[in-house]
């Protein structure tokens, strides 16, 4: 086991490597001269040598290269072109809000999401089992925006019980911070769910064919314990795989989320970036979130054992 | 005649006589033209299938559909809630938002199916490729791992931050990040099939290897592939719509349903109507090409219906 997360461990290096090599040579294979689309219309020539020079384009490829990663592993990200700050300093003042989202929107949506799949793998066929994938496939297909203004119009604009948009910092208090998450975790969690969910069906219907399930009913074990304790456990390790790998649609809804609810987060400075054509920062920015997914999923990999004590490596 | 060896055509009619007509328990079938059949038998296909079909004729026929000039503005009648001459309503510059919303049809739809179509095709080359090469196998499949961890929209706004906004480059950014997904999915049909006692006897025989691939496997990973890039249409019509939402898709200039709710954004709260119906227009035809999706998955794959 020990060997094992060692060997996966480092087998993430040669992802990384590639995502670092592809992130940074959008620079060089994007057609046209990004110093002059970075600059933008209105940018004088001695604009666009600043950012062709401070982006590192007037030097070989190759050495600019090995002078980023050096720089990346030692926690340099690089200079925002918009604000000269260094684009680790912006991202460690945006990480807040997107965290508690993003850790808000997990737990409800595996709240959600598994019993939703318990429930309708137990009832297959029936008109339960139907109405609850049916949401599955309306939540896959409402784009996250359009859920989040549905919800904010009616529980923050119409009902008021929760604040509109904005974020109030951990550290004001749980409640108001919890208050100002709840709409846009339920707008984030849509997709997630349904994708959790209809594994979680899947998996459990074949599942509760095993013998072992027919066996535990013989014997008289309650439904519920069969469904949640016997089945679910046995179940665990495709949920698991799609809880991780579905990780990317949240990185991906945040981006989004935080734009319409106003938070400032890692989204909202992606999306402030983009408008100022500020590479550097989405650069880094897109890098972290990579490297994240990439953990969230070694994660994955090594809770395998925990949850099926029959895989061994 | 041998007693103990029964032999039908000796029996006579009057033997089979005893046996009374089966009385008339079953109902008479109810008649269905093919249509119906097939709208019985596949329901999700059906129904996906003609909402897709109306969002397609929607955007062709989109200037005989009571539309005016998207793009005309009449300040004079701005942000008018929806009425009889704007039927959406009209947005902050006095255009009418029902047009707008007409014609964002064509971008959304160009956008997705070009994506679908050009995302299948390449990932179908790659995967072919390294299914059957093994040199390329390891090299390829390790870049296409590492393009898998950089979530789909992060690396399609990276991609459009470094280019001018053109439909054509957004379908370019969208389909480099779908690509990863259908190379992976052909390269394991590839890998089963090459294990098919078939596909050894045409190597074995010497068969060229483009012959193999023309003849043997690509026409079996055809309807994964087709499932598939049904869901690649779903999520580029998404992902266009996001982009633009967020100021990274398609030019401002042309009325595309994320442009037109990332101009009603700033006023959703007091004019909603500007967001709601490119909203539901998008909302719609996207679940459209996921029911179509699913059933085709059903019909098509039931491998593949039973691990998702």
């Amino acid at each position: 086991m020990f060997a094992y997360a060692i060997r996966r461990v480092v087998s993430t290096i040669p992802v990384m490597a590639v995502v670092a090599l592809f992130v940074f040579s959008l620079l060089y294979i994007a057609p046209g001269d990004p110093a002059a689309i970075i600059a933008g219309d209105q940018a004088t020539p001695a604009d666009i040598e600043r950012i062709r020079e401070s982006l590192g384009l007037d030097r070989p490829f190759l050495v600019r290269f090995g002078e980023w990663v050096w720089h990346v592993l030692h926690g340099d990200l690089g200079v925002s072109i918009f604000t000269n700050l260094p684009v680790t300093h912006m991202i460690a003042q945006r990480i807040e809000p997107t965290v508690s989202l993003m850790s808000i929107t997990l737990v409800l949506s595996l709240v959600v999401a598994i019993p939703m799949g318990v429930v309708a793998a137990w009832k297959n066929g029936t008109w339960i089992d139907r109405t609850l994938m049916v949401i599955a496939v309306l939540l896959f297909s409402v784009p996250v925006f359009v859920v989040g203004y549905v919800l904010a119009y009616a529980f923050a604009l119409q009902l008021d019980w929760v604040p509109v948009q904005g974020y109030t910092p951990i550290a004001s208090g749980l409640w108001p911070w919890f208050q100002n998450l709840i709409l846009p975790s339920l707008a984030l969690g849509g997709v997630y769910i349904a994708l959790i969910a209809r594994i979680t069906r899947a998996t459990m219907l074949e599942v509760l064919g095993q013998d072992y399930v027919r066996t535990a009913k013989a014997k008289g074990v309650d439904q519920r314990a069969i469904l949640f304790v016997h089945a679910l456990k046995n179940a665990a390790v495709p949920i698991v795989t799609i809880v991780g790998i579905g990780f990317a649609s949240l990185i991906g809804g945040a981006v989004v989320t935080e734009s319409v609810f106003a938070i400032p987060g890692l989204g909202r400075l992606v999306v402030d970036a983009i408008l100022r054509r500020d590479y550097p920062v989405i650069q880094g920015v897109v890098l972290m979130f990579s490297f994240v997914y990439v953990l969230v999923n070694l994660l994955v990999d090594l809770l395998y054992t925990l949850f099926d004590p029959r895989i061994r490596y | 005649m041998s007693a103990t060896i029964f032999a039908p055509h000796d029996l006579t009619k009057a033997d089979v006589a005893i046996a009374p007509d089966l009385p008339d328990v079953l109902p008479p079938r109810r008649k269905r033209g093919r249509i119906g059949m097939f709208a019985y038998r596949h329901p999700t296909i059906f129904a996906g299938g003609v909402l897709l079909a109306l969002f397609v004729a929607m955007a062709i026929f989109a200037p005989w559909l009571f539309t005016r000039d998207p793009t005309a503005i009449a300040p004079a009648r701005r942000t008018r809630a929806p009425n009889a001459e704007f039927w959406f309503g009209s947005d902050m510059l006095g255009r009418d938002i029902y047009s707008r919303v007409i014609y964002g049809s064509r971008v959304s739809l160009i956008v997705g199916f070009s994506v679908a179509i050009a995302a299948s095709a390449v990932g179908m080359a790659i995967g072919l490729l390294s299914g059957f090469i093994r040199v390329l196998d390891s090299v390829v499949m390790r870049v296409m791992d590492g393009l898998m961890s950089i979530p789909p929209i992060l690396l399609a706004i990276a991609l459009m931050a470094l280019t001018r906004a053109s439909v054509s480059n957004v379908v370019v950014a969208i389909s480099i990040a779908e690509v990863p997904r259908v190379s992976r999915l052909v390269r394991g049909v590839v890998l089963s099939l090459r294990e098919q006692p078939y596909v050894e006897a045409a190597v074995a025989s010497g068969t060229p290897m483009l012959k193999i691939i023309w003849k043997h496997i690509l026409p079996n990973t055809l309807a994964p592939i087709i499932v598939q890039a049904t869901f690649i249409l779903a999520s580029a019509m998404l992902t266009e719509a996001i982009l633009s939402f967020i100021g990274a898709g398609t030019p401002p200039t042309i009325p595309s349903w994320g442009n037109i709710m990332a101009e009603g954004r700033a006023l959703w709260q007091v004019k909603p109507y500007i967001v709601f119906f490119p909203a539901a227009f998008l909302s719609l035809s996207v679940l459209a090409v996921n029911l179509l999706g699913d059933g085709l998955r059903d019909a098509l794959d039931p491998r593949l219906a039973k691990r998702i």
